[in-house]
């Protein structure tokens, strides 16, 4: 059985030393079109989190009697089959969160961080370890939604959780919301300007030219 | 006519997938650094593209949409929730079809597009398509359209990217910004270029 410091370094490493999206190159896919309010990013990170950590789990269950030639269907399902308990989860108890984010719960399944865990790391550890991982590269992944959409959600909208913090001009108050944080590409920038900042404190993780 | 070239110029530039909605960006940041590898890749998404949306759309309209078992004599089923596990199971299939078909009578398009078919199974943009297509309830000549469309907006952004990245290569930037952190911002910047085609309609 592992060590307590072990299981730790587990479930932290992947936020800052190892971050998952900022050093890997995982999950961007779904994960920027959602950080335009900081619910959004909660409630899409939170899912991508348990997605990752029980997929990671039923698969180690099951490492050693899956034959290697048909693993990534088999990983496949159970991903999907968590992914649909989430969609119907979220349609039923949070409707219009579920309804904002629209096809981007469903991309959980292609997210390449859940397949990356299940591949790199739940083939060929303990369901326990497995589980813990997955939290940890769920909650790397949160963290970096969350400040993206921190960002945005504050000088887009003036708001925080929908919290009014700066009175915007139209409500008569002093803020003039930039428009540019609201769409797309914004979200790509911001990205990396932080993989800039990270990579200063860390300079062991920049890349060799 | 009219209604598809606009739904068709809206997939290729005003909705480009990679660019307007983040899809298939795993592989769009990977792999977009020589213009010949990005372009075959895109080649190989456009074609899993334009058959797996129109494919899902069938199976969609046909099977799990609400009522749409009545031809088999189930008309009160609605097996949409199925939805998610049988897109995925779907695109495999055809991924590994196209791979087969294409290993035994095009064997020089298959060495060209290598490891990247296998992958296409997972690339978001492929998954993403689908799902905007039930969202938005295409019918079929309009899925056809749209598999079509997105797929060639997404081979134009990460062929042009790739050959923006090409040229970074000899920029001298700080070090913490090199490699990911600029291609982050590129893309950043191309995607307020293709913005400017939002207010383009036919």
């Amino acid at each position: 059985m592992a060590s307590a410091k072990e299981m730790k370094s587990l479930v932290f490493g992947p936020v800052f030393a190892n971050n998952p999206i900022a050093l890997q190159v995982l999950g961007i896919c779904s994960a920027l079109a959602v950080t335009t309010k900081l619910d959004k990013a909660l409630v899409m990170g939170i899912a991508l989190t348990l997605v990752t950590a029980f997929s990671s789990m039923f698969i180690s269950m099951i490492r050693n009697h899956i034959p290697s030639s048909v693993r990534i269907i088999v990983q496949m399902t159970i991903i999907a089959s968590l992914v649909i308990v989430v969609d119907q989860v979220l349609k039923a108890f949070a409707y219009n969160v579920a309804k904002e984010l629209s096809v981007f719960v469903g991309l959980i399944i292609t997210n390449c961080i859940v397949m990356g865990r299940a591949e790199a790391y739940a083939m060929k550890s303990p369901p326990l370890m497995s589980f813990l991982d997955g939290i940890g590269n769920g909650l790397g992944y949160t963290v970096l939604l969350l400040i993206v959409a921190f960002i945005r959600e504050l000088f887009g909208s003036g708001t925080l959780f929908g919290v009014e913090i700066l009175p915007l001009v139209s409500a008569g108050g002093w803020y003039q919301p930039m428009g540019m944080m609201l769409i797309a590409p914004s979200a790509f920038i911001i990205i990396g300007l932080l993989i800039w900042i990270l990579r200063t404190f860390r300079p062991e993780q920049v890349e060799k030219a | 006519m009219e209604h598809y070239i606009s739904l068709f110029v809206r997939a290729v530039f005003i909705e480009n997938l990679a660019l307007a909605f983040f899809l298939g960006m795993c592989t769009f940041i990977a792999v977009s650094k020589q213009v010949k590898t990005a372009f075959s890749l895109g080649i190989a998404v456009t074609f899993v593209l334009a058959l797996s949306v129109p494919v899902n759309n069938l199976v969609y309209h046909n099977l799990l949409a609400p009522g749409a078992l009545e031809w088999a004599g189930f008309p009160g089923t609605d097996l949409s929730f199925l939805g998610f596990i049988t897109y995925i199971g779907v695109i495999a299939a055809l991924v590994q079809i196209v791979e087969m078909f294409l290993d035994k009578y095009v064997p020089a398009l298959y060495n060209a597009l290598g490891i990247f078919l296998p992958l296409i199974t997972v690339n978001c943009a492929i998954f993403g398509a689908v799902a905007f297509m039930v969202e938005r309830d295409y019918n079929f000549g309009e899925s056809v359209v749209f598999g079509l469309g997105s797929g060639i907006g997404w081979t134009l952004a990460i062929t042009l990217m790739a050959a923006v990245s090409e040229k970074l290569k000899y920029a001298d930037m700080p070090a913490g910004v090199r490699g990911l952190g600029s291609r982050f911002i590129m893309v950043g910047l191309m995607g307020l270029g293709f913005m400017s085609f939002s207010g383009v309609s036919l």
